[in-house]
C-alpha cells in the first residue's frame, strides 16, 4: 500500500471520494456541502466530481434531512448527513436516537439503517456555547448506535469508509482542530475496524485514554513526559461506542494507573464511562485512583482570555499526569533517547 | 395483497378489505378487554377507507410509512395478518418478533418497512423512501400516512419542503380525524386549513372524503401517476373520524368537547355501510356481499386462534438485534 502526506480533512474527502467512486449507494447530504466555510477542504468539490444530485447542500432542516437519510438507508442506499456544527445536530435526535438506532433491534434484525450521521466539533475562534459543544457522551449512551472519533488522518479515513460499510447507524465526529495535521494515509480504501483502540504509543508507567483532537494532544503530552521519566502508553479509543474494553484492562493490567482525557464535559461522560470499566474489570491492577483531565463542566465561553482557560492544552495533560506523582522508574531514562 | 389496480377501481374488493380492518379492529378491540393483548392498540375504526382507498393506487414495490395507528396501513398494503396479530399478541412469530407490538409492523416484502408511533417521525422516512426511488430511478412511490397532529410538527412542513424542491415521489397522507389524542383539532389549531400547507410549499394539495373510499382511490390514484411520472409530491387531506378512542378500544366520550355528539353524526357516514349501500345500487346482490362478511369472519377468527397458539419468545434472545448483522 503506498503512503503519502495527507491532513485530517484531505483524508475525510479522499474517504469521501473513493465512496462515492466505488459504491452507487453512497449519496451525500447535509448543509454546507457546496461550501468551504462549514467543511473546510473535508468535502471539497466533490459536487463538481460526483454531481449534486449525489451531494447535495440541503435546505435548513437539521430533522427532516436526517430523517431523509435515515429513509434512504432503510431502503437501500448508504447516505452519509453532514452536521457541519454538531450543536445542530440536536434538532435531528429524533431520527438518529428514536429511528436509526432502533430499527433493527424493533424489528428483531429483519430491517436496519446503515446510515452515517457526520458531526463536526469547530470549537475555539470565540463561536461560544452553541458551535463548540462535543456531544459524543450523549449519543454514546445509545444502544443500537456506533460512535467513532478518528484522532489522525489515517483513521479519519478508514473510520469513515468503516462507518458507510457498516449494516448500522454510526455516527463519526470529526474535529476541525485537527483537520490541518498531516501524516502518511494509505491509497487504497481500507476500513479501520470500529470498537479497536489504536496504542498511540506504548509505556509502562501510566495508562491515558483519549480520543479524537484530545488524543492528539496527548500524543505530544506523552514525548514530554518521558522527557521527564514518565512511560505513558496513550490509548486513542477510535471508537466510543463500541469502547475497546480488553485494550484498556490490558493496559492497566501493565502500568496500574489511568489518567482519562475527554475533550468534552465530565459529569456523566466518557471519562465516567472510562473510570467505571478501569473500576470493574481492572480494580486489582488500579496502584491509585482514577484521574480525569476534561473540560470545565460549563458552556463555551467567547472570549478568547475565558477560551484559553475552558481548554486544557499539553500542559495541563503533562500537570495531570505528574499528579500521579509516579516514582521515576530506574529503566526508564530521564532523557529520551533519539 | 391488492397489487395493480392502479388505473381502475374495483369497489367490491375495496369493500372487503375494509371489512377486513373493521373485523380485525373490533376483534382487537376485544383482546384488549379481556387483558389478551397488552401492548397499546391505537384502533383504525372509521378511518379504513382512507388506507384501503390509497393503497389500491400502489403496486407492492412502493412503500407505505405510519406511525401508531397503523394496523390499517399494514392490511391494506398487503401484510400477513397472522404476523401482524401474533406480534400484537406478543408472540415469537409475529412479524417484528415480539419487539414491536402494536405500534411497530413490518412487513419487508410489500413495502412495510417499519411503523412506529413516534408522531410525525416516518414523514422524513418517506421522504428518503422518495430519494432513494428518485436515484436509482426505480419508479417507486412512497406514501406517508399521518394524522392532523403530525402537522403541528415542525418536521412535517421540512418534508414537504424537501419533497417539493428534489421533486420527490412521495404521497403526503395526511388522515384528519379531528383529533391528537385527546385534543380537538380547534384546540391545537386557529384554522381548520391543514390542506393549505400544500400551496406554502408549492405542491399540489386535495381535500377528499376520507370515508368515500372510492374519492381516496382517485385521488391517490392521481397523486401516484405524478409522482410516478417524476412530477413530485402530493398532499392529501382524506377529513375522517376516529370512532374509538386515542388508545384502545373505549369510544372516549368524556375527552374533547362533544365526541357522543360528533358521533351520532359520524356513525352515518361509515366508509364500510356507505361502499355497501353502493354496491348494492350498483346491481351487486346481498348475498354476495354477506358471503365477503362470513369469509372475512372466518378468517380473523383462524388469524386470532392460530396466534394464540403461537409460542412467546424466549428470554436467551432477549439482546439479540441491538446491532445489525452484514447483510441485512
Amino acid at each position: 500500500m503506498s503512503l503519502r502526506e495527507l491532513s485530517y480533512a484531505q483524508a475525510i474527502r479522499e474517504a469521501h471520494a473513493q465512496l462515492l467512486a466505488k459504491d452507487e449507494r453512497v449519496v451525500l447530504l447535509g448543509q454546507g456541502l457546496w461550501s468551504p466555510w462549514y467543511a473546510g477542504s473535508s468535502l471539497m468539490d466533490l459536487e463538481k466530481e460526483f454531481g449534486k444530485d449525489r451531494v447535495m447542500d440541503t435546505p435548513v432542516s437539521e430533522n427532516a434531512t436526517t430523517g431523509m437519510a435515515v429513509g434512504a438507508a432503510i431502503t437501500g442506499l448508504r447516505p452519509i448527513v453532514f452536521h457541519p456544527r454538531m450543536d445542530f445536530m440536536l434538532l435531528a435526535v429524533d431520527p438518529i436516537v428514536n429511528q436509526a438506532a432502533n430499527w433493527s433491534y424493533l424489528f428483531s434484525g429483519k430491517i436496519s439503517a446503515p446510515v452515517v450521521f457526520r458531526a463536526t466539533i469547530n470549537r475555539g475562534g470565540e463561536q461560544g456555547a452553541q458551535h463548540s459543544q462535543a456531544l459524543q457522551a450523549m449519543f454514546a449512551h445509545i444502544p443500537g448506535l456506533k460512535v467513532v472519533m478518528p484522532a489522525c488522518p489515517a483513521d479519519a479515513k478508514g473510520l469513515m469508509i468503516a462507518a458507510v460499510e457498516d449494516p448500522n447507524p454510526v455516527l463519526y465526529i470529526d474535529d476541525r482542530w485537527l483537520y490541518d495535521i498531516k501524516e502518511p494515509v494509505g491509497e487504497s480504501p481500507v476500513a479501520t475496524p470500529i470498537g479497536k483502540a489504536r496504542i498511540v504509543c506504548s509505556g509502562e508507567d501510566l495508562t491515558i485514554i483519549s480520543s479524537s483532537h484530545s488524543a492528539w494532544l496527548c500524543e505530544q503530552a506523552a514525548e514530554k513526559l518521558k522527557k521527564l521519566g514518565v512511560s505513558v502508553e496513550v490509548i486513542d479509543l477510535r471508537s466510543v461506542r463500541p469502547i475497546d474494553e480488553n485494550a484498556i484492562v490490558a493496559s492497566l493490567r501493565k502500568t496500574g494507573r489511568l489518567l482519562v482525557v475527554d475533550g468534552a464535559w465530565k459529569a456523566c461522560g466518557i471519562s465516567a464511562e472510562i473510570a467505571a470499566i478501569a473500576s470493574e474489570s481492572a480494580f486489582e491492577s488500579l496502584k491509585a485512583p482514577v484521574r480525569r483531565l476534561t473540560l470545565p463542566d460549563a458552556p463555551a465561553p467567547t472570549s478568547r482570555v475565558l477560551e484559553k482557560a475552558y481548554y486544557f492544552g499539553v500542559d495541563d495533560i503533562v500537570k495531570a499526569a505528574l499528579g500521579f506523582h509516579i516514582p521515576r522508574s530506574t529503566t526508564t531514562p530521564i532523557q529520551a533517547q533519539p | 395483497m391488492i397489487t395493480e389496480p392502479t388505473n381502475h377501481v374495483d369497489l367490491k374488493e375495496m369493500y372487503r378489505q375494509m371489512l377486513r380492518i373493521r373485523r380485525y379492529e373490533e376483534r382487537i378491540g376485544d383482546l384488549v378487554e379481556t387483558k389478551q393483548v397488552s401492548t397499546p392498540c391505537h384502533l383504525y375504526i372509521g378511518q379504513e377507507a382512507i388506507a384501503v382507498g390509497a393503497c389500491a393506487a400502489l403496486e407492492s414495490r412502493d412503500t407505505v410509512w405510519g406511525g401508531h395507528r397503523s394496523h390499517g396501513h399494514y392490511l391494506a398494503k398487503g401484510g400477513d395478518a397472522l404476523s401482524m396479530i401474533a406480534e400484537i399478541m406478543g408472540k415469537a412469530g409475529g412479524c417484528s418478533g415480539a419487539r414491536g407490538g402494536s405500534m411497530h409492523l413490518l412487513a419487508k416484502g410489500i413495502g412495510v418497512l417499519g411503523t412506529v408511533p413516534l408522531v410525525a417521525a416516518t414523514i422524513p422516512l418517506a421522504v428518503g423512501a422518495g430519494l432513494t426511488a428518485k436515484i436509482r430511478g426505480s419508479g417507486e412511490v412512497a406514501v406517508s400516512f399521518f394524522g392532523d397532529g403530525a402537522t403541528e410538527e415542525g418536521h412535517f412542513h421540512e418534508s414537504v419542503n424537501l419533497a417539493a424542491l428534489y421533486k420527490l415521489p412521495v404521497i403526503f397522507l395526511c388522515e384528519n380525524n379531528f383529533y391528537a389524542s385527546h385534543m380537538a383539532l380547534h384546540e391545537r389549531r386557529a384554522a381548520d386549513n391543514i390542506v393549505k400547507s400544500a400551496e406554502v410549499h408549492g405542491v399540489p394539495g386535495v381535500r377528499v372524503d376520507g370515508n368515500d373510499v372510492e374519492a381516496v382511490f382517485h385521488a391517490s390514484n392521481a397523486a401516484v401517476a405524478l409522482a410516478r411520472s417524476g412530477g413530485g409530491p402530493t398532499l392529501v387531506e382524506a377529513r375522517t373520524y376516529r370512532w374509538r378512542g386515542h388508545v384502545g378500544p373505549d369510544p372516549n366520550y368524556d375527552v374533547g368537547v362533544k365526541r357522543r355528539d360528533e358521533l351520532k353524526d359520524w356513525i352515518p357516514k361509515d366508509p364500510i355501510a356507505r361502499a355497501r349501500r353502493i354496491l348494492v345500487e350498483r346491481g351487486r346482490n346481498e348475498a354476495e356481499l354477506d358471503s365477503i362478511v362470513s369469509d372475512v369472519e372466518a378468517e380473523v377468527n383462524q388469524a386470532i386462534k392460530a396466534a394464540s397458539a403461537m409460542p412467546e419468545p424466549g428470554v436467551e434472545g432477549l439482546l439479540d438485534h441491538v446491532y445489525a448483522e452484514e447483510g441485512v
